[in-house]
């Protein structure tokens, strides 16, 4: 009966290892692009946010090709999209070249009877073609005349000029050599869109392999010509390899940073196995609770979790260097209680945080420091061999005191430094938060860079403004765009938008269609008109039989479905802007703005809100999506401080009501705050703008250095010049792990990951620092005089 | 009437051609250089103009018209202003054509349309007195007296010369005084232009 009371704790704790091995072994871990995004707040956002992880927009690859010269590149360009238009990977390949416009020119041309909205039955009465052929021959005056004669014989309405003011606005990629490429012409440059869906990172990943392939595969290739691709899949892809490449490396160096450490403490096989456990079952308990409550694991929590290799050890480390004696027990594991409860505290906080990955941290670490502290608790003294001698390092803890004694002194200094950091961090103060939530893109500023290069040059890049609404069928959304469309062509002429796109633009509701059929008169009629309309005209009507023939052939044929896009860039477009989901289809309308100087103009959404409303749009919604980021990103950094600020005064609150003393609570506090403010103060300085993970770091960093301000304010409380040694040499082991694994993340290239040491691994160790320095003077016995008596 | 109209026309056109090569020989036996030319139309930097232009399209029965103002200013720098029937402005700076049109712009550059250079940089290579630039895109003739040359263009590029077989620049001294375009499929515009004394 003893014998299972003692080693009850023992066996419950093998099993709950082996459940959280079957939980584990069952567990998804993803390493997409998503945790570092923020959860919306509203539906609408979410909804948008949804369509840029999996809609066209994630399906899009961008495709640069370097190197040679501009022949070598045009000819590289064709014979890619060539080869990859064979392939059953890509929806479509667009490189810009004529056969590729000749495409979309027919079908704007074959269709213009069906796609012009010109098309009404007023037109195509004698009044209504005598003033569209009157102005048709009046353009020929302009200094393009000559180039749209051709059209004349054939579109004498000029249909296909009102279809080309629908595109006013955009802009075509510059072309070089017949073919897309940069504005300088150094690249070519082509548009791939992959017919797996973007969040399908594995099918993804196959596919950038294919045009690796294809592009190698291209015979006679210059040797200096290169492929560069950039896309969401792309990130998708290499930040997925890059994260899990990083936590593998990341895990194994903390670990064997800290094995070793331990060893040259301990000394002891034995002990550094022991010591071992905490850390192991906390780690499998951090990914167990996120499992379990969160239903698959990010990769970027596990980067983060090797911190708990840092943390978690420290309780063994206390336990194994510091080993209580009966007298000193309960002290030991009351400090050891209330650091573990102020850890837990600043963790706690961020289950607050609308970011996923935060608040999976946040569980990770409560539910593993909680793990580790029962293990060091419960476990460990039982399962501790009686005749493990106590590390000792007599002449470091020598050294280590010696310098902890003088630490006191350099309290002026400290003061200055604060002050001067605090200065710093208030003079800097409008300029202290990083806005832009591409600093927690886990992409590379490099990568970032060429993104952005590439989709500038194909016009491909802003889609900041957008009307956006929902309709129950493709007929629908279809009218309901043209009705906004009516509305959007008239506040583009009033230059409040310089343009906008619109699926309808290339396939018109099946109502229109329909409409304009019925609008165009019968062939007798036509011609009847056309020959009164022309009378007193230079044109004649006898010149004009292909333009009876024309109206003829659109009267009479079958309405345009979907199917008579393929393969053109309309269909891009079209499937770009009309997206089916579960219960209804989304459709999104990119309003274009003015251009000055090369910078866009904003434009006044109020007012198109407010047009499309007096359109009788009620449903329509106007966006700014970078606004709408900037104000979610803002909200974010506003939650993020209220939850810090909380966590803050909670780990204050639990000081004061386990210490019972509002001066030795705040003695616990200052060091605290003074590596909190020289923290902030050295990022400014160092030109570093801070984001919501710089504000986490410090959270952290407050939750860990309250452990060293509680050993150091209990070792002054009793304390034998023995007992003080080995609590110093303890903090400074303890301090050690942590700041060896957070330096690890610092060296990570996964920017969040890299954020978060930094300012843990710097805080950690002012935190240690300060505490000694801010500590009581020590009244052991082998006091040496001198300390009192310095200036 | 009206075919017999252009007829008549385009024999009056034949003959004017004959006389204009009775001029070149003429023009040989005065050694009347290219080079000096282009010199001449060098030393004016920048200068404004009014223009009639008239085109003349097979399709329709009359030539339409427009009517503006031009600018020059060296090396590059070219603004045509349609004023009548319509306004329109064409601007070409460098190698970027803008267009303007019911109060929209539109720019394009020069190298992604190579039919409107074929167009443009006749005008403008003349203008500037930049023999180089000219005779990179077309075969250079000129016929004439200092008094009253002409130079005859044809594109060098077969992209070019299926839409335009021909510019002829006419003018006097260091003054362009006409320009006309013959297409590849027998149209024509003529442009008539009348120098603005400068303040």
């Amino acid at each position: 009966m003893k014998l299972l009371r003692r080693y009850l704790p023992t066996v419950l704790w093998l099993l709950a290892l082996l459940a959280c091995a079957v939980v584990i072994a069952r567990t998804t871990f993803v390493a997409n692009l998503s945790a570092f995004m923020p959860q919306a707040p509203s539906e609408r956002q979410q909804m948008l946010m949804d369509q840029f992880k999996d809609g066209i927009i994630a399906r899009l690859i961008l495709v640069g090709i370097e190197g040679g010269d501009a022949t070598e590149r045009a000819r590289l360009s064709k014979e890619l999209s060539a080869a990859l238009r064979q392939k059953p990977d890509f929806v479509g390949v667009q490189n810009g070249s004529t056969a590729d416009l000749a495409l979309d020119r027919a079908h704007v041309f074959d269709n213009r009877y069906l796609l012009s909205p010109a098309v009404d039955a007023q037109r195509y009465t004698e009044d209504g073609l005598r003033r569209a052929i009157g102005s048709t021959v009046e353009d020929l005056s302009g200094s393009a005349g000559m180039l749209l004669k051709q059209l004349l014989p054939r579109d004498p309405t000029g249909e296909i000029r009102e279809l080309l003011a629908q595109f006013e606005g955009s802009s075509q990629p510059p072309s070089t050599e017949g073919v897309w490429s940069t504005r300088d012409g150094s690249r070519a440059l082509l548009l791939l869109q992959t017919r797996a869906e973007g969040s399908d990172i594995d099918a993804q990943a196959r596919t950038l392999e294919r045009v690796r392939q294809a592009f190698a595969a291209i015979p006679n290739r210059h040797a200096d010509t290169r492929l560069q691709m950039t896309g969401t899949s792309v990130f998708s892809v290499s930040s997925r390899a890059l994260i899990e490449g990083e936590v593998h490396r990341l895990a194994a160096a903390s670990l064997v940073l800290v094995v070793g450490l331990l060893l040259l403490v301990y000394r002891s096989p034995v002990l550094l196995g022991l010591s071992l456990l905490p850390m192991l079952t906390g780690t499998l308990a951090g990914i167990t609770a996120v499992s379990l409550g969160f239903g698959q694991v990010h990769g970027i929590t596990l980067g983060f979790g090797t911190t708990m290799i840092g943390e978690a050890v420290d309780y063994a480390i206390y336990l194994f260097v510091q080993r209580p004696g009966p007298g000193t027990a309960r002290l030991f594991w009351r400090t050891l209680w209330l650091g573990l409860l102020t850890s837990v505290a600043g963790f706690l906080a961020l289950l607050g945080s609308g970011f996923p990955g935060l608040t999976q941290l946040g569980v990770y670490s409560t539910v593993g420091l909680v793990a580790a502290v029962l293990v060091t608790r419960f476990v460990l003294p039982n399962l501790t061999p009686a005749h493990v001698p106590v590390p000792d390092l007599p002449r470091t803890g020598a050294f280590l005191q010696t310098l902890m004694r003088a630490a006191p002194r350099l309290r002026w200094l400290l003061l200055l430094l604060t002050t001067g950091m605090l200065l710093v961090t208030v003079l800097h103060a409008d300029r202290l938060w990083n806005r832009s939530i591409s600093a927690l893109n886990p992409v590379s500023r490099a990568d970032q860079q060429l993104h952005e290069e590439l989709s500038r040059d194909l016009g491909a890049s802003d889609l900041r403004y957008l009307a956006v609404l929902t309709a129950t069928d493709q007929e629908q959304a279809l009218q309901q765009a043209e009705r906004a469309g009516t509305v959007l062509q008239a506040l583009s002429r009033d230059g409040a938008i310089a343009g906008y796109s619109s699926p309808a633009q290339v396939l018109p509701s099946l109502a229109s269609q329909q409409a304009r059929q019925a609008a165009l008169p019968e062939p007798a009629a036509l011609r009847q008109r056309l020959q009164a309309a022309l009378v007193g005209s230079p044109l004649r009507p006898e010149r004009l039989q292909g333009f009876l023939n024309d109206v003829e052939l659109s009267r009479t044929r079958a309405p345009l479905t979907r199917q008579d896009l393929n393969g053109s860039a309309s269909a891009l477009l079209y499937d770009s802007l009309l997206i089916p989901r579960e219960r209804d289809l989304l459709l999104l309308m990119p309003l274009r703005p003015h251009r000055a100087n090369g910078a866009e103009q904003d434009i006044d959404i109020e007012r198109v809100d407010a047009a499309l409303k007096a359109g009788g749009l009620a449903n329509i919604t106007v966006i700014d999506l970078l606004a709408e980021t900037n104000a979610l990103f803002d909200s974010y950094l506003r939650e993020a401080l209220v939850f810090s600020g909380l966590g803050c005064l909670a780990i204050l609150a639990l000081l004061l009501l386990t210490l019972r003393s509002l001066t030795r609570a705040l003695r616990v506090a200052l060091p605290l705050v003074c590596a909190v403010v020289c923290v902030t103060g050295a990022l400014v300085l160092g030109g570093t703008s801070l984001t919501i993970l710089h504000l986490v770091g410090l959270l952290l960093v407050v939750a860990i250095g309250s452990n060293y301000a509680l050993f150091f304010d209990s070792t002054n409380a009793a304390a034998s010049a023995q007992e003080q040694r080995q609590t110093t040499i303890s903090l400074v082991t303890a301090n050690l792990t942590i700041v060896g694994s957070f330096g690890m993340l610092a060296l990570s290239s996964v920017p969040v990951l890299a954020i978060l040491g930094t300012t843990v691994g710097l805080g950690t160790v002012l935190a240690l620092v300060f505490s000694a320095v801010l500590a009581r003077p020590q009244t052991g016995m082998d006091m040496p005089a001198p300390v009192k008596s310095a200036p | 009437m009206r075919p017999a109209d252009l007829c008549l026309r385009r024999g009056l056109l034949v003959l004017l051609g004959t006389v204009l090569l009775a001029g070149t020989s003429l023009s040989r036996a005065a050694e009347w250089q290219l080079g000096e030319l282009m010199q001449l139309l060098a030393q004016t930097k920048s200068g404004q103009a009014r223009f009639v232009e008239r085109k003349y399209i097979a399709m329709l029965d009359k030539p339409v018209e427009s009517s503006g103002e031009l600018s020059f200013s060296a090396p590059d720098r070219m603004e045509m202003r349609t004023l009548k029937p319509k306004k329109q402005a064409m601007l070409l700076d460098g190698n970027r054509l803008t267009l303007e049109q019911d109060g929209r712009q539109k720019t394009v550059s020069l190298q992604s349309y190579p039919e409107v250079a074929a167009f443009v940089e006749g005008i403008r290579g003349t203008l500037a007195g930049d023999r180089q630039a000219l005779e990179k895109v077309y075969k250079v003739h000129l016929i004439g007296t200092p008094a009253r040359w002409q130079l005859m263009l044809v594109p060098r590029e077969p992209s070019m010369s299926r839409i335009i077989s021909g510019i002829r620049i006419g003018g006097s001294q260091g003054e362009v005084l006409s320009v006309a375009y013959d297409h590849a499929d027998g149209d024509r515009s003529e442009m008539q232009i009348v120098p603005v004394a400068r303040p």
